[in-house]
């Protein structure tokens, strides 16, 4: 069982946490902080385990990262999971996003977090793995998105017209006033092929 | 209106998203948390608006807050609002919300359940997908019960994608739900063999998980994986069922031995690092499980050490830690084997990895000999001195003091080395480790005696340069030390060189800065010392008075101490110090004290370890079970006389244990004690019922020739991997008795003489070193025959205990079903628990193990034979049922020998499957079979196979007539019993449905709530299934919804019931399609074609499959006349049969219940855009709120309001049609107005609501 994914920068700030057991607001932020520490501290070139923080099960849990430019995607799992495996998961999810966004970078996962659970669904259900395989990962992530700009759409179905008209469903407006945010240098993350 | 709707997507341009959210927190930086609670102000506002647009929007922005750590839990409600929307952009976020904040006690989250039903069954299977993924996040106990049979029913989706995700959130309903494991099982076997690879992964995925807490449930499944292993190719699989072999064959030895040789296979052929590091895992697990020291597995861990040795030297750190960790399995079993590898383990320690140095400090343990121990510890004591992080340092200095102490110093020859060691660790500042010091110095100056003249030395150095360790404050773990010094230079003050120097430094001023335990000791020591001081100078006279000068010291210095806040300290010295007091007085009268001072610190002190009173075993001949006074009813003859005779070695175990006793108990008592532990099973809801093992009902009186104890006999070897783990591991631990025994007494023998010879004790043989002191520590500490240690018990609050369910037992008929969700949980819980009380079905067993068959074709014609043989008793028990109705007074075993009722024969078949598919490659486990195997020739031939099975195939049938009078009585009693609850269950399903549709359908429900409608009295049960048709075979009820998706689709849910003995398969539903009203086909099919339904049923089974239609108006109700062809097939023989069946589309089944809410009702109603029409109902006696919901669970309406007893409400067309209805009642008479904007689909509603309320 996975216990829970985090995604977080090399100053700690959360990107993405998803835990498969229920923690107190609190208690998720000292795991992410806790986590943090325990990973940030580790030299590159030494190995992507180690034992768990205590707050996430101490020993019986074990910490599966990887470090990519500016972001550390951490797995915390239990003994039936192999660590090779969750490794090359990590590099599937990574690669992953890289399609889906073409050509990663922090700010893709930082503006668009929900975008980037909906990803790590098709892969980790509640704890588990459900798909390995990038293509299908990525057939499935298109196909929602391709319904959800369907219905965005104001051109859709006429049936739905009146609902339409009454949900009020404008489509997405592009309002990027100052998408000039570019004070913060977010390199890219490296090419994995 | 239009200007509200301009105005409103106005003020939507304007609204923050999240992309926006996060911008502004970016731009805040200073005051984040200022900024943040606006925000949260602005979602505040935003949740208030009807817009669900903007209601997504500002839950999908709380979510971001919430990773950042914000409590979002009360917009809990709003986040089920979006759940529920229809479109699926926003069930999305909601979903999404709801996973990330959810949990067990958030109480909306019971609003939830018909929304997830309602999105479970969405034809658009990315609703369906977002529903499951969402509630793998937040699942209840109540969740899990009221959806299973949805989420089971899912297993069977056409769609793979769908199929996969429900399969998998299976794990999760069964670590809340436990009673649904046995339902559900069959299915998730068969999803094994599931055609697409995603599926079949995620039932590996469960089952393993599942496996992996109670592997001993899921042996019979072996074949099953260990044909998948050898089949697959996803390496994915392939780790999850290797690491799930590795957790069973420390169950059966003979698995392993099965699966040395693939698993070797894909060591050699892999090219996957994971799947070979996980191969060798499990290689090593099965080495371990086999008894060591068997000669032909050397191969396999040479194979696996050297893998490993490669994996060690790679590059890539991770594979030389996950090598190392796996070396350190095979340490445990094979040091030998490891221990070659030594040079590349101390290489691994000078690794700039830490985790990997940690690793190979966990090897170094095994490594060590007589020889090479200072060396290593040398090199260990370099890495203390060069170790930045403290928790690296203290971690060493405990493998060192590990490293060096274990088995009783085993593999120290010097002491002197290893005090020295001990004290030079105690330069170490800031570590957490003093006390480990402290315990061993203490250990080794009180074991080892000879050593002591130099300990004290040493600890005298350490008290005198106390002030290096006190100089750090208190916090400074290390000055532990000094309690330990103190106590040795005090106790063992006769080695001392100069006590009066010790003394003197002991009561220095700098000590009171100590912690208080140590302060005491070294009070209470310096008064020990202060006798050894005495004596020495009251021996030469000339030194009276320098005698008197001491005990002026220590009545100068112990006030100090008497100050003290420290209780302990404080009384000791109190006490001591009026002790001086009183030996100055008698000095200055010259009266010799010495000896009397000495007097109370005279004998020596043993140590006793910790366990030694626990380990005193129980003298010969005492019973601790034993009743010590009769109790009265209890006959002790009758006891005796119902001993087991021939009682085979493996049950003496089991009988020691459990300590069966057949009373004769008379009937009422007994009646009266099964009513009491029915009570209590039902009052609680996790008993999971009893394997049939454990439902032995014995009829009393009958004959002597039943008594159980034949039975105990025939189902030893029957039911293998218990017994032979058992047997192995009573052999070990005698084995293991033994050898400590015989050890100790050569140890004892030697230590008297080793003290002068200094000889050696140790297994090993380096005898060539010989060690400088001897370490006796089990001879005096423990008593005589000490026992081995006994084992940890499991923890009981682990959810994954319920999970342990005896899954190879056949499914009783009322389990085939999953309890379907009632009103009332604890009846739901309550009717397994009726089951329980012992129905076996045997023909289920005949399905089953026809299914198991594949597996082993070998084994078909045995098995026939005695399937044969069963059916003939199972006729022949039915005779005898019918005859002996009349005169059965069943009495049922008492609890305590329910444990030791061996199997019957349904699970021991299974058992001797398994048996059957391992004996191809039997595992002498034991000496004997060994012997046994080189015997037998050629272990292929059929003889000699059955032969290894542990069935010896002659002694079956005699166990079958054994066991069979037995049976047939029992199961008279028991098939009765099971017709009465069939008929109740019957009755209490039909109940359950009409709960379950009453509740499926609770938006009305809700609505009503929402109408602050309380619910007076409980409703009476309603379903919307109505029944389609039915014949002797087969039976169909159907539920028709819209689909507000599409406006044009309706989806028609048919549950198909198999209602007789036979299987139904290739089942086809077809239709007629009108002009109006046409069923969706898959593309390219004709428009004549049948669809097939997607699965088959076996008897007395239903399932539940959905077909969509395509209507264009809506303005009429439809009837489509169509037909199920199936194919019924029985043993032998199998015949086409068709059902014809009428669909009936009502314009009801195109409303669907839309909340409304009162201002956009009144504003619809002033439009002037709908017409009206109405209707009135006489002679209506049903309370109002009654009325209502049956209004809105038939007819899909919600209540806007209601005012008394007149109600507002509300539904929609899945075309968008307004149906307004204002519903009067007084004095039976119910007045409904009704208006709507298609007058010819509002006539035909009305007509249907009179229509259902003509019939109640």
């Amino acid at each position: 069982m996975i216990k829970a994914i985090l995604i977080f920068n090399n100053h700690g700030k959360p990107r993405l946490s998803k835990f498969y057991e229920h923690y107190s607001e609190d208690t998720e932020q000292q795991i992410i902080r806790e986590t943090f520490h325990l990973v940030s501290k580790r030299d590159e070139n030494v190995c992507n385990f180690l034992e768990g923080g205590m707050l996430i099960g101490g020993s019986e849990n074990e910490l599966i990262y990887r470090h990519y430019a500016t972001l550390y995607f951490v797995f915390c799992v239990d003994s039936s999971e192999s660590e090779l495996g969750i490794l090359d998961l990590i590099q599937v999810f990574v690669e992953t996003l890289d399609k889906c966004f073409e050509n990663v970078c922090e700010l893709d996962l930082i503006f668009h977090v929900d975008k980037v659970h909906n990803i790590l669904a098709e892969m980790v259900m509640g704890g588990m793995v459900l798909e390995t395989n990038m293509n299908e990962i990525i057939t499935q992530v298109d196909a929602q998105n391709k319904m959800e700009k369907s219905e965005a759409g104001i051109a859709g179905a006429p049936a739905r017209a009146v609902s339409a008209v009454k949900n009020m469903n404008l489509p997405e407006m592009p309002r990027n006033i100052n998408i000039g945010d570019i004070s913060i240098k977010v390199p890219n993350l490296p090419s994995f092929k | 209106m239009a200007l509200k709707i301009v105005k409103g997507s106005i003020d939507r341009m304007f609204d923050k998203n999240l992309q926006d959210l996060v911008r502004g927190i970016r731009n805040h930086k200073e005051d984040e948390a200022k900024y943040i609670s606006t925000c949260i102000d602005e979602i505040k506002q935003e949740l208030k608006q009807d817009n669900i647009a903007v209601k997504a929007n500002a839950v999908c922005k709380l979510t971001y807050l919430q990773m950042l750590g914000y409590d979002v839990s009360w917009a809990a409600f709003n986040i089920v609002e979006v759940m529920s929307s229809s479109k699926f952009t926003y069930k999305r976020i909601g979903y999404l919300a709801a996973s990330q904040c959810f949990h067990e006690s958030t109480d909306v989250i019971m609003l939830t359940t018909n929304q997830i039903r309602k999105d479970l069954s969405s034809p658009n299977q990315y609703d369906t997908g977002v529903a499951l993924t969402g509630l793998s996040c937040f699942v209840t106990p109540d969740l899990a019960r009221d959806l299973a049979n949805d989420i089971m029913t899912l297993m069977s989706h056409t769609k793979p994608y769908i199929r996969k995700k429900a399969v998998l959130i299976m794990y999760k309903v069964f670590l809340k739900y436990p009673e649904s494991l046995r339902p559900a099982f069959p299915r998730l076997k068969e999803k094994l063999e599931d055609p697409d690879p995603g599926v079949q992964s995620a039932a590996v995925n469960v089952i393993c998980e599942l496996a992996r807490r109670n592997p001993k449930n899921y042996l019979s499944l072996a074949p099953l994986f260990f044909k998948l292993m050898t089949s697959s190719t996803n390496n994915w699989v392939l780790i999850k069922i290797i690491k799930l072999f590795g957790a069973l064959t420390p169950l059966e030895p003979r698995l392993g031995k099965k699966l040395i040789e693939p698993l070797t296979n894909l060591i050699h052929s892999t090219s996957a690092m994971s799947l070979l590091y996980e191969c060798v895992n499990t290689v090593i697990a099965v080495l371990i499980s086999l008894s060591s020291g068997m000669p032909n597995h050397s191969a396999s861990i040479q194979l696996c050490v050297q893998k490993l040795r490669i994996l060690i030297e790679d590059s890539d750190q991770n594979l030389k830690y996950l090598g190392l960790l796996a070396m350190s399995k095979i340490l445990k079993t094979h040091p030998k084997s490891v221990q070659s590898h030594k040079d590349l383990i101390l290489q691994c320690l000078d690794d700039k990895d830490e985790s990997i140095r940690l690793r190979a400090l966990d090897l170094l343990y095994g490594m060590v000999s007589k020889k090479n121990l200072m060396e290593i510890v040398k090199k260990l004591m370099l890495h203390v001195d060069k170790a930045e992080g403290t928790t690296y340092r203290d971690e060493l200095l405990t493998k060192i003091i590990d490293i060096c102490s274990q088995s009783n110093y085993q593999y120290i020859t010097n002491f002197e080395w290893y005090i020295s060691i001990l004290v030079e660790l105690t330069r170490l500042e800031g570590t957490r480790h003093g006390h480990l010091i402290a315990s061993q110095m203490l250990d080794v100056a009180i074991r080892v005696k000879a050593i002591r003249a130099f300990a004290v030395a040493q600890m005298a150095t350490l008290l005198d340069n106390a002030h290096l360790l006190t100089g750090n404050t208190q916090r400074n773990g290390i000055c532990e030390v000094l309690y330990a010094a103190a106590w040795i230079c005090g106790e063992f003050s006769e080695h001392l060189e100069d006590p009066l120097s010790t003394l003197e430094a002991m009561l220095r001023p700098k000590v009171a800065t100590l912690p208080g335990h140590i302060q005491a000791v070294y009070v209470q020591n310096a008064a020990k010392l202060f006798a050894t001081v005495l004596r020495g100078q009251e021996g030469a006279p000339a030194d009276r008075t320098v005698a008197q000068e001491t005990s002026q010291l220590l009545i100068d210095r112990l006030p100090l101490f008497v100050q003290s806040a420290n209780l302990e300290v404080q009384e000791r010295a109190s006490c001591i110090l009026q002790l001086v007091k009183y030996i100055q007085k008698l000095q200055q009268k010259d009266v010799e004290v010495a000896e009397e001072v000495t007097a109370l610190f005279a004998g020596e002190l043993n140590p006793v370890a910790p366990k030694a009173q626990k380990k005193v075993p129980v003298p010969e001949g005492l019973d601790l079970d034993a009743w010590i006074n009769e109790p009265p009813s209890e006959s002790e003859s009758e006891d005796e006389g119902r001993k087991p005779k021939g009682k085979a070695v493996f049950a003496k175990e089991e009988s020691k244990h459990t300590k069966p006793r057949y009373t004769e108990v008379d009937e009422k008592e007994l009646a009266k004690r099964r009513e009491v532990r029915k009570a209590e099973q039902a009052n609680n809801p996790f008993y999971i019922k009893a394997s049939p093992s454990s439902q032995k009902v014995y009829q009393d009186g009958v004959g002597v020739e039943h008594i159980p104890v034949v039975q105990i006999d025939l189902s030893v070897p029957l039911k293998v991997p218990d017994q032979y783990v058992k047997l192995e591991e009573e052999r070990r631990q005698k084995d293991k008795a033994d050898k400590k025994k015989k050890d100790k007494k050569k140890r004892r023998e030697k230590g008297e003489k080793g003290r002068r010879r200094k000889g050696d004790s140790g297994p090993e043989s380096e005898e060539d070193i010989t060690p400088a002191h001897m370490v006796d520590i089990t001879t005096e500490e423990m008593p005589e025959n000490a026992l081995p240690s006994d084992d940890d018990e499991k923890d009981p609050n682990d959810p994954h205990k319920a999970l342990d369910i005896d899954l190879d037992k056949p499914l009783a008929d009322s389990e085939k079903k999953l309890p379907v969700r009632t009103h009332r949980p604890d009846e739901v819980l309550r009717s397994p628990v009726d089951d329980g009380e012992g129905v076996e079905v045997v023909p289920e067993l005949k399905k089953k193990s026809g299914k198991e068959k594949k597996d082993k074709k070998k084994d078909k014609d045995r098995k026939k034979s005695k399937e044969e043989k069963k059916k003939k008793k199972h006729k022949h028990e039915e005779g005898e049922n019918l005859m002996g109705a009349g005169s059965e007074v069943p009495v049922q075993s008492e609890d305590s020998n329910e444990v030791a009722a061996p199997p019957p024969a349904t699970t021991t078949n299974e058992a001797s499957d398994l048996d059957f598919w391992l004996s191809n490659a039997p595992v002498p486990s034991n000496p004997q079979e060994a012997a046994k195997v080189s015997e037998a020739p050629s272990a292929s031939t059929p003889e000699a196979v059955s032969g290894m099975a542990v069935v010896p195939p002659d002694s079956e049938p005699e166990e079958a007539k054994d066991t069979e009078p037995e049976d047939t009585k029992s199961s008279k009693h028991k098939k009765k019993k099971q017709k009465k609850e069939k008929e109740e269950k019957e009755k209490k399903k039909k109940k359950k449905h009409h709960h379950h549709h009453h509740h499926s359908d609770g938006a009305g429900d809700e609505s009503v709530q929402n109408g602050n409608v309380e619910e007076e009295e409980p409703l009476p049960p309603m379903s919307n299934y109505a029944l389609l048709a039915e014949n002797s075979y087969i039976k169909m009820m159907c539920d028709i919804q819209g689909n507000l998706q599409d406006g044009s689709q309706v989806v028609v849910s048919v549950i198909f019931e198999n209602k007789c003995d036979s299987f139904i398969k290739a089942m086809e539903f077809n239709v007629l399609d009108s002009l109006n009203s046409k069923l969706q086909r898959p593309e390219g099919a004709g428009p004549h074609d049948g669809l097939t339904v997607p699965f088959q049923l076996p008897p007395g089974i239903s399932n539940e499959a959905r077909f969509v239609f395509s209507v264009q108006s809506i303005v009429m109700p439809q009837k489509l006349k169509g037909t199920l062809t199936f194919i019924v097939k029985t043993d032998d023989s199998s015949t086409h049969e068709k059902l014809d069946f009428k669909l009936h589309f009502t314009c009801t089944s195109y409303l669907i219940t839309t909340p409304c809410y009162s201002d956009a009702y009144a504003k619809l109603l002033e439009s002037g855009d709908l017409k009206g029409s109405s209707l009135k109902l006489e002679g209506v006696s049903q309370p109002f709120h009654h009325l209502l919901a049956r209004i809105c669970f038939h007819h899909h309406f919600s209540v806007v309001e209601r005012i008394g007893s007149c109600a507002s409400m509300y539904s929609r067309s899945i075309q968008g049609h307004h149906v307004c209805l204002l519903v009067k009642t007084a004095d039976q008479t119910v007045s409904i107005d009704a208006k709507c904007d298609e007058p010819g689909l509002l006539g035909n509603v009305l007509d249907e609501i009179k229509l259902t309320f003509s019939q109640c």
